[in-house]
């Protein structure tokens, strides 16, 4: 039979490395149903045992106030794992056994992995993991996951204790005088009506209570109102006879008598300190440099810059070689199928859309690489701590600078691997306006757009009029990080309490895992729609075409320009040599045809949906100086912030112009009346700020769990740009730009 | 020995929880993290920007934002 298990335990007590070890590469990940909390499960198969596994998030507690923890605690309840195993830190024990009683005290079996004892003996920290298995009545297993050390042992223990029929009794625990006796009178209440008891024991309910726990309260005012507010009169009684006569509240007698537990097995021989407990690791020897008020900051900028070099630089060529690999399918399909529609499909939807999607693939995996390191070693907690006094000041939380920086906070990163960066960070409020914020940055796409207008309008003030650009980056995200914190995702600071754990090298075989599952996460979830909205954006610059008539207009140039040259020149054109060079008369054709090909390709989108659009919206964008031709542009612009440049080309009657050759392009911009230094900068605001690239609006609502929030982006972000675009523009022509 | 509030201890000071005043959440937090009363703690450090703080309990490294320290305060010996 296969039995389920649970692993739980405290972050950084090397409960994942404990998953990586005994599943392998046995794993599959996914959501708990409803919520954006990853849900690893592996299998473990060996010596006629079989088991699933499912790792469950890293917590210090069962509270109902984090998702984690919710998580958990549904998971032990609803899907009543055979077992437990909870990896508990060797070095660590009285905090991490915090957590071990409160899964003894639902009643659910639990096997205690002492983990890194091997760490613990080198700080001359020592456990009796038989006396400490004695005086808990539970199997106490010592295991040192990065090796292997115990795992047969663990597994067998585990295994022992998944075929016992017999259900542990729920850990009693006394809480002292005056709680102990509320919780009798409760449960006998509980235990009359049969409140809850079918899913919690009745001792537990009435420590929720106690506890003011929200999910378990509004559940019993949803189950039975009359004993609910009985219970809660009984819980409001305790606690102001707690508040006159000890100055203290239910849950803090609750909390202290746990420890008071915790510490008192403890000290019955299980735990042997060499040293003082203050005494300083090499880690806190690290820290005295790494964290210091001199070294600190200018360690965390070349920390910094090495991600982002690492990152941006080692992903150059495989992206290089993914881009040519479509434009190597791109061409097949171009030379093997007809001309016509289906092609147009093929080359512009399908073979874009997905090279859109798995051209960001290798950037994902080097940057998730990047931040497993710094997250794995223990690194980004320090960033955290150096930082969270600015990033607080917004809103916002000491870890939210990594998903700014590789986003483009250093201009040319990318919003895809940016928003996903933000998973590192463990409060709600301050990720999601992390998450929305980081678009703004000055993404590697946006930069051939300002490289375009620089050099047509700027071209002396170059340095400059960049370095302004990624400052109002900054303070634009910033400001709207907190403006959006004390409006849509109003709320107080999630509490900072957090955990500097010990350097560590990290181990190859998790990186990989990290990196490896993350990646697929995103080919898997982005992938299908990216797919469906390239293809509408193709249709919205295809459809309608050209009514036949304008077409027959340029057939009939295209035969008058070749009627003009002798049959000999139509000759070499039609039929082209490698080696000789076109005659005079033939380059002059080519350009002619050229050009034409070029202003059917103008007519044709301003035929399209796009470009009727782009023509209706300038009723509004004219206010911010746009005409149609950037309105198509800009729409675009949503498919890739690249695409920018080439639909402004295709608008301007140059053909495709490539993002990286955009010299003719600034010249024919340069030259048109309708353009100015003004109307320029108000575009570079606009693409700053308007609404992300799809991709990046995909992975926004993947992030977040709600499509709300990816439209949100898309609207806000567009309505605030445009503000900030007419207003520029507005104030500028008032002012005689 | 005297009773102040962790936002006041000098770095390296060490001391003994007297009280926690935080309730909901932050209450529970600082409490899941060992920071009950009795436990001895030890003011490590402060961040670049003097905040947060850093401090050994137990064996292990937490931090707090100052405003999250006002909650407790230490008995500490002069």
């Amino acid at each position: 039979m296969k039995t389920t298990i649970a692993l739980a335990g405290n972050p950084n007590s090397g409960k994942t490395t404990l998953f990586n070890t005994l599943t392998g590469s046995h794993q599959h990940v996914g959501n708990y149903p409803g919520v954006t909390v990853a849900k690893k499960q592996g299998t473990y198969a060996d010596n006629g045992f079989e088991m699933t596994i499912v790792d469950l998030p890293g917590t210090y507690s069962l509270t109902a106030y984090s998702l984690e923890e919710v998580v958990a605690r549904d998971f032990l309840i609803n899907e009543k794992p055979a077992v437990v195993i909870d990896t508990v830190d060797a070095s660590n024990l009285e905090r991490n056994l915090y957590l071990t009683l409160q899964f003894m005290e639902i009643g659910v079996p639990v096997c205690i992995a002492l983990n890194m004892v091997d760490v613990a003996k080198s700080r001359g920290i020592e456990v009796d993991a038989k006396r400490l298995s004695d005086l808990l009545g539970i199997p106490v297993i010592p295991t040192i996951a990065r090796n292997g050390t115990g795992k047969k042992e663990l597994i067998a223990a585990t295994n022992k204790v998944a075929l016992d029929p017999k259900i542990p009794n729920p850990l009693i625990i006394s809480y002292g005088q005056d709680v102990d006796k509320a919780l009798v009178e409760m449960e006998a209440e509980i235990n009359s009506y049969d409140f809850l008891t079918n899913t919690y024991p009745a001792r537990w309910i009435a420590l929720k209570y106690l506890e003011k726990d929200q999910q378990i309260i509004s559940l019993g005012k949803w189950k039975n109102p009359s004993l609910a507010s009985k219970l809660e009169q009984i819980v409001n009684r305790v606690s102001r006879h707690l508040q006159d006569t000890l100055d203290t509240y239910p849950e803090a007698v609750i909390a202290d008598h746990r420890y008071g537990y915790i510490k008192s097995v403890v000290k019955q021989g299980v735990l042997f300190r060499q040293y003082d407990q203050n005494r300083l690791y090499i880690s806190d020897k690290i820290d005295k440099v790494v964290t210091s008020r001199f070294f600190g900051p200018l360690i965390m900028i070349a920390v910094i810059l090495g991600l982002y070099h690492f990152t941006f630089t080692y992903s150059e060529n495989p992206v290089a070689w993914l881009e040519g690999f479509f434009e190597w399918i791109g061409m097949l399909t171009e030379t093997h199928l007809p001309d016509g529609l289906i092609k147009s499909l093929i080359i512009a939807g399908i073979i874009d859309g997905v090279g859109g999607v798995l051209g960001f693939v290798p950037l994902i995996m080097f940057m998730f690489f990047g931040i497993s390191m710094l997250e794995d070693s223990g690194y980004l907690a320090r960033m955290a701590f150096m930082l969270d006094r600015i990033f607080r000041a917004f809103g916002l939380h000491g870890s939210s600078v990594v998903a700014f920086i590789v986003s483009g906070g250093i201009a040319g990163g990318c919003a895809v691997p940016g928003v996903m960066a933000t998973r590192t960070l463990k409060s709600p409020r301050e990720r999601l306006a992390t998450l929305l914020t980081v678009p703004f940055m000055n993404c590697g796409a946006k930069l051939p757009v300002f490289a375009l207008l620089v050099a047509a309008f700027f071209a002396e003030n170059e340095t400059m009029v960049m370095f302004f650009i990624t400052i109002l980056a900054w303070f634009g995200a910033l400001l709207v990080a907190k403006f959006l914190r004390v409006t849509v995702i109003k709320g107080d600071c999630t509490p900072f309490v957090m955990e500097l754990p010990p350097y560590r090298l990290p181990t190859l075989k998790g990186l990989a895992i990290h990196t490896w599952e993350r990646t697929w996460h995103y080919i898997k979830k982005a992938g299908k729609i990216v797919l469906g909205i390239s293809i509408i954006l193709w249709a919205m610059m295809t459809y309608p075409n050209l009514p036949d008539s304008k077409i027959q207009e340029f057939e009939a140039e295209r035969r008058a320009a070749k009627i003009a040259v002798s049959s000999s020149v139509i000759e070499e054109i039609e039929t082209p040599s490698e080696n000789n060079e076109l005659s005079k008369e033939a380059q002059i054709l080519n350009a002619r045809l050229v050009n034409i090909d070029a202003r059917q390709a103008e007519a044709g989108l301003k035929y399209a949906i796009a470009g009727r659009f782009g023509s209706v919206l300038e009723n509004v964008s004219r206010w911010a100086g746009f005409d149609w031709r950037t309105n198509i542009a800009l729409v675009g612009g949503f498919a890739a912030k690249e695409v920018i440049v080439s639909t402004l080309g295709t608008a301007y009657s140059l053909g495709e112009v490539d993002p990286e050759q955009t010299e003719p392009l600034s010249r024919a911009l340069a030259k048109d009346s309708e353009w100015g230094p003004l109307v320029a900068l108000s575009l570079i605001i606009f693409t700053i700020f308007y609404s992300p690239c799809f991709v990046a609006v995909i992975c926004i609502v993947k992030e977040s769990g709600a499509w709300k929030w990816g439209l949100f982006s898309m609207v806000f972000n567009t309505v605030l740009a445009f503000i900030l675009a007419v207003l520029v523009f507005q104030v500028g022509s008032a002012l005689g730009y | 020995m005297a009773v102040v509030n962790m936002r006041q201890m000098r770095d390296n000071q060490a001391g003994t929880i007297a009280a926690i005043k935080a309730e909901g959440e932050l209450g529970r937090r600082i409490r899941d993290m060992g920071l009950v009363v009795g436990t001895s703690i030890k003011i490590q450090g402060r961040a670049p920007l003097y905040d947060p703080v850093a401090l050994r309990v137990m064996g292990f490294t937490l931090t707090l934002r100052n405003n999250e320290a006002d909650f407790i305060e230490v008995e500490v010996e002069e």
